[in-house]
């Protein structure tokens, strides 16, 4: 069996997405599967052209802080949430989508972007595939 | 026919340089040879981790003037 990474991502700051991101694609990168939970703030960023568009978890100042860091970003030549978001997709990582949060923030299926979820599910899958991991976080 | 394939990761930050050598590792067929090269500080021993990790061929490790090269053999 292959070494596995599974993370929740609860969150829906521009800068923890990120972070879940970079964690995925490393991981697939040095050869592991890799299944993201999206759960909570983290499901709008699923949501159709949304995926940039959390805010900074810190200092966001009313989105200047986030303007402020997307420029730095820019600078250091960090690749975009979008790209990376698509090199997941290619290097074979799967994401999930918690129902609970869909009843609860009225989230209709076609309010996400279908073709890059592989599944709508609950907390048995999670559990299911974080005990075949060797890495899980909550982000 | 094996062969050698290039993959310019230059200017390219974390974590670019190891999604780039994985997308040319599933691409390449087995007997090529990957020269990725880069100025990415971390990637130069990381990409190694990533060849051992996958049970694949460390060629070579080289610093050249202000950017390294690998060569990994799939």
């Amino acid at each position: 069996m292959k070494d596995k990474t599974t993370l929740i991502v609860e969150s829906g700051d521009y800068d923890k997405i990120y972070s879940a991101f970079i964690i995925a694609n490393g991981s697939l990168a040095m050869g592991m599967d890799v299944s993201m939970y999206f759960t909570f703030w983290g499901l709008n960023r699923l949501k159709k052209n949304k995926l940039d568009k959390g805010p900074l978890s810190k200092m966001n100042f009313l989105g200047l802080g986030k303007l402020f860091m997307k420029w730095k970003m820019k600078k250091a030549n960090v690749r975009s949430l979008e790209e990376m978001l698509n090199d997941f997709v290619q290097l074979g990582g799967k994401i999930f989508a918690c129902d609970m949060t869909m009843d609860i923030l009225g989230i209709e299926k076609e309010d996400l972007r279908e073709e890059i979820i592989t599944d709508f599910c609950a907390v048995g899958t999670y559990i299911k595939e974080a005990r075949e991991s060797e890495i899980t976080l909550y982000i | 026919m094996s062969k050698e394939i290039k993959v310019n990761c230059m200017g390219e930050n974390c974590p670019v340089p190891l999604v780039e050598t994985r997308k040319a590792i599933n691409k390449a067929k087995e007997g090529d040879i990957l020269v990725i090269t880069g100025d990415h500080v971390s990637s130069k021993k990381e990409i190694p981790m990533a060849v051992e990790a996958m049970d694949l061929e460390l060629i070579s490790v080289k610093d050249i003037d202000d950017y390294w090269e690998i060569k990994i053999g799939v």
